[in-house]
């Protein structure tokens, strides 16, 4: 039978508030372990917690950008476990009256658009971290985490395919990074993707039974992870098994998923209102301000930059890729550099070198400007193309204008025909062997002639020149 | 002089305090002399802070030497329930599981009367987890009622009570969830009060349940209890359920007149279940009130009858959530035979936690559980929402509302102890009050046949402490005994 996956996400998002969600520790887990805790944080007898005004900004922001509803009242709700990650062992999260929700993402997939709904994105605390490797009977616990500000983004069951949630995923994940609410940074679990997967006979309107799989620790993890339990699932099915509604865990190494918890095992979290926290309100004004600070998104940037630079959808995509290459892209145009040019070099050489050295945009040398005025240069033939794939390196470098370079390093073309003349002249008389074959009709030996002028000047005859030299020379 | 120096109000000690004739190294030490000479009996304390208490009060009297007025308690000797955190001693919540703990921060109310100059004495024992309504359940001790050492303080601020009462301290605060102030107050024949949720900060109270705890202080009579509310309240950063609201000053508004104040006598608390004893006290004080030119008004709160069943529904699911963070891992008593997680939890709280406190975790477990959570907590939240209209209903009608605080004076140590649900409807008329969220004070109203204190209950409009307090001080001021000092003091 030929099954059709049904997939949903479940995506935690560390955001990137100053402090903790709840109190004032540092929103950093990667300090020696519990150094950022304090006593709220640490579940001490007593304490309160207090909600981060940044935190709901922060989230509101991503509901905005993901289309997503306001709730203009909305509360926190205790989830209640017992487990040494949780210092309270219950968490504060949202139950039954979410932040942001009924919204969608529209993302590119396979040269089209697709949407997927987005259910609901809560405000909650990030657990612990718990050390089982300590080399004694006990366990430790890191706490720099608990209380970490942690956005929670549930899709609808709409994706249909493994690499269809890959695409969404980096789309999310884009959204994330240009509204700067959170590094992303899967590998440390800044950002975590959950799949929920089934599968339902081709046609078929019905859900079928659903697995969630965690422990996954990349993008294409959960590719993969969705591709395992796709043909797991089909396989059950096919045999004329049948499926339990189940959590699994991603085996990495293996490439397969484990059983973990069925449903009849699940926790009953009894969740209720959290009497210690104020409902957060957020009046249309609130919204307004939050509204008017949201930046161009990925999508519209690169329709934007399509239309008005006229660049091919794979430049536009690759230059608005994060904002901070956008925004570097715009500058060196605004600075006077040719819409494609200025592409060219920036996805080439210069993201080379930034990702050769790993550099960040922001921390390069090269500002905009010299990315413009070294394009000038070629364009007014004060270099060739060739000199200035060296020239960027030095920029790179030294981060000088390009300009001063050129001069201290004598690097300006020389496109002075009595000068090149002479030197021409001397290479047709020290080479009469190609002169003859270029003369007696094997015209790829001026190719030669060419390479060896260029080699003669160290690169800086301007080649147009030495074209029309030569040919006038060897033709006459 | 000097051993009758504690047995003064704090608002009289402070004017001697200020004018020089009388040294707070003097105070602290004629109320540690008799805390010495007392406790023994009365076991108010679970901890004296001795030293603490002396180098405070040498502090104070340089203050008061330089010509500083270090604050308003500047000097008077305060003692502090054992569930409100203090970098002093330890904050063991009268618990095994808390034994020793030494809390890392001071409660924000801690830190107020230090700014206020108050000198503490030391941690006063409670029911566990101020989770009772005698002091019963304390792991550390009974405290007796220093009016007859048969009959228990009340709880579960018993401790708080008991010490005030016996002048073991000036002032003391305690905690009030259901009745945990005003019901030991009565029983104690002292001044307690409950201000309105919101009105002074929960940060380093340990929780019990968390939309209903309220701190709150003890007192002798209702000006010094005014003085300290004063200190107490107001908005907290850390505590997001503070009010933001302008704290009147109190001890200038008790003195206002009560004249043409409305004060509603609810049909609910009258009836049957009140001993003639009881009621016959709660009239007399009426009609001093009425002498002093407030006018009785019939009001109707009829949802009284549901507070028990509401209360012990909400608070033991909020308290099975607040105590779950006792589970050995941080903090606290450890099982020393735990063999891995789950046993750490199970032997550590089965140990640590008394077995009224395993009754609530239970039960709030239950209500909350899936399945049954629409038929109890749900519900419960309704009727609590009904119970806050009673109130809203009533307060249209009258300005303050005034009912005993217990159907009946205090009983004999044992006595309620094998029916837990005896015990809970000790709070009948009480707990319906931190139910609406509203201030309740209970102020002494003279003494049973039986020689003990019984308690009027005055309740105000939310936030409505002034005209509260100015009706318990009309009242004390006019009500024509004196309360005496028990025998024990």
């Amino acid at each position: 039978m030929e099954f059709e996956p049904v997939i949903g996400m479940e995506v935690h998002v560390e955001i990137n508030t100053k402090s903790k969600v709840f109190c004032a520790c540092a929103n950093d887990f990667h300090a020696p372990p519990n150094t950022n805790v304090c006593p709220i944080c640490l579940g001490m007898p007593g304490v309160l917690p207090v909600m981060n005004r940044e935190m709901v900004n922060k989230s509101v922001a991503v509901g905005l950008a993901l289309n997503c509803e306001i709730s203009r009242w909305s509360k926190m709700d205790r989830k209640n476990y017992f487990y040494p990650d949780q210092s309270k062992n219950y968490q504060i999260s949202q139950y039954d009256l979410p932040l942001c929700h009924d919204g969608y993402l529209d993302y590119e997939f396979e040269g089209g658009m697709k949407r997927a709904g987005i259910t609901r994105a809560h405000i909650e605390e990030d657990t612990a971290r718990n050390n089982h490797t300590l080399g004694t009977k006990e366990s430790g616990v890191d706490f720099n985490r608990c209380g970490v500000s942690l956005l929670e983004i549930v899709t609808e069951p709409d994706l249909r395919s493994a690499d269809e949630t890959y695409a969404f995923l980096n789309a999310l994940k884009q959204i994330l990074e240009y509204l700067d609410v959170s590094d992303c940074n899967m590998e440390e679990g800044s950002l975590r993707a959950e799949p929920n997967i089934s599968i339902r006979p081709v046609g078929q309107e019905e859900f079928g039974t659903k697995t969630e799989v965690k422990n996954v620790a990349s993008f294409s993890g959960v590719q993969k992870s969705i591709e395992f339990e796709v043909k797991r699932q089909a396989k059950v099915l096919n045999e004329g098994g049948t499926l339990t509604q189940e959590t699994r865990g991603w085996d990495a190494d293996k490439g397969t998923t484990v059983a973990q918890r069925s449903k009849e095992s699940a926790h009953d979290y009894r969740y209720f209102p959290e009497p210690d926290l104020v409902p957060i309100v957020v009046d249309e004004a609130w919204e307004k301000t939050v509204y008017d600070s949201l930046p161009e998104l990925p999508l519209a940037k690169k329709q934007r930059f399509q239309a008005d630079y006229e660049l091919t959808e794979y430049d536009a995509g690759v230059v608005t890729a994060t904002m901070p290459m956008a925004d570097y892209y715009e500058t060196t145009i605004k600075a006077g550099a040719p819409n494609k040019l200025a592409a060219n070099w920036i996805t080439g050489d210069f993201q080379a070198l930034l990702s050769e050295n790993k550099t960040a945009i922001g921390e390069s040398k090269i500002k905009p400007e010299h990315i413009a005025s070294m394009i000038g240069l070629i364009e007014d033939g004060t270099i060739s193309g060739k000199i200035a794939k060296d020239l960027i390196v030095d920029m790179f470098e030294s981060g000088k204008e390009p300009k001063t370079l050129v001069e201290e390093k004598g690097l300006v073309q020389i496109s002075d025909t009595g000068e090149l003349e002479g030197i021409i002249q001397e290479i047709l008389d020290a080479n009469p062997g190609p002169v003859e074959d270029y003369r007696a009709g094997k015209k790829q030996a001026k190719g030669f002639l060419v390479g060896q002028s260029m080699k003669a000047t160290k690169g800086k005859a301007n080649p147009k020149v030495v074209q029309e030299i030569l040919g006038k020379l060897l033709d006459s | 002089m000097t051993d009758a120096l504690h047995t003064q109000t704090a608002h009289e000690t402070h004017d001697a305090l200020k004018n020089g004739s009388l040294k707070a190294t003097d105070l602290i030490d004629a109320q540690l002399a008799h805390i010495q000479s007392t406790d023994n009996s009365i076991q108010a304390y679970t901890e004296v802070w001795e030293e603490h208490a002396k180098e405070r009060a040498a502090d104070i009297d340089a203050e008061f030497s330089k010509g500083n007025d270090p604050g308003v308690l500047a000097g008077i000797p305060v003692g502090l329930k054992d569930n409100l955190c203090t970098t002093i001693g330890t904050t063991g919540c009268s618990s095994k599981i808390l034994k020793d703990f030494r809390s890392p921060y001071d409660a924000t109310v801690v830190k107020k009367l230090r700014d206020a100059g108050a000198v503490f004495t030391g941690k006063l024992n409670m029911d566990e987890f101020a989770m009772g309504s005698s002091t019963e359940n304390s792991s550390v001790k009974p405290t007796k009622n220093p009016w007859n050492l048969k009959c228990v303080p009340g709880g579960s601020s018993g401790g708080a009570a008991a010490s005030v009462a016996a002048h073991e301290a000036f002032l003391t605060l305690g905690s009030d969830t259901g009745g945990s102030i005003r019901q030991p107050a009565a029983f104690c024949g002292c001044v307690g009060l409950k201000p309105t949720y919101g009105r002074v900060s929960r940060f380093g109270v340990v929780a019990f349940a968390s939309s209903l705890d309220q701190i709150g202080p003890f007192s002798r009579d209702v000006e010094d209890c005014a003085t300290i509310l004063e200190v107490i309240s107001g908005k907290d950063p850390m505590d997001a359920t503070s009010a933001d609201l302008p704290v009147p000053k109190y001890r200038d508004e008790i003195k206002k007149d009560i004249n043409g104040l409305k004060i509603g006598l609810p049909k609910e608390f009258y009836t049957d279940a009140l001993n003639d004893e009881m009621r016959e006290k709660i009239m007399t004080a009426v009609d001093v009130l009425k002498a002093q030119g407030a006018e009785v008004v019939d009001v109707s709160l009829p949802h009284l009858d549901y507070g028990i069943a509401v209360y012990y529904i909400i608070a033991t699911a909020e308290a099975s959530a607040n105590l779950a963070r006792f589970d050995g891992v941080r903090y606290g008593f450890r099982h020393p035979d735990a063999t891995d997680v789950k046993e750490m939890y199970t032997m550590s709280k089965s140990e640590g936690f008394g077995k009224e406190v395993q009754r609530r975790i239970m039960l709030g477990t239950y209500v909350l559980s899936s399945g049954y959570y629409d038929a109890y907590y749900l519900k419960a939240q309704k009727v609590r929402a009904l119970i806050r209209k009673d109130f809203d209903d009533a307060f249209e009608k009258c300005d303050i509302i005034v009912t005993p605080t217990t159907p009946s004076a205090a009983f004999e140590f044992g006595a309620k102890t094998d029916n837990p649900l005896e015990m809970y409807l000790n709070d009948v008329y009480t707990n319906t009050v931190n139910l609406a969220g509203v201030p309740g004070i209970s102020v002494p109203c003279g003494f049973t046949n039986d020689n003990l204190p019984a308690g009027l209950q005055i309740i105000g409009k939310p936030f409505g402490e002034s005209e509260l307090l100015r009706t318990a001080y009309a009242y004390e001021q006019n009500r024509g005994f004196e309360m005496g000092i028990p025998p024990i003091a």
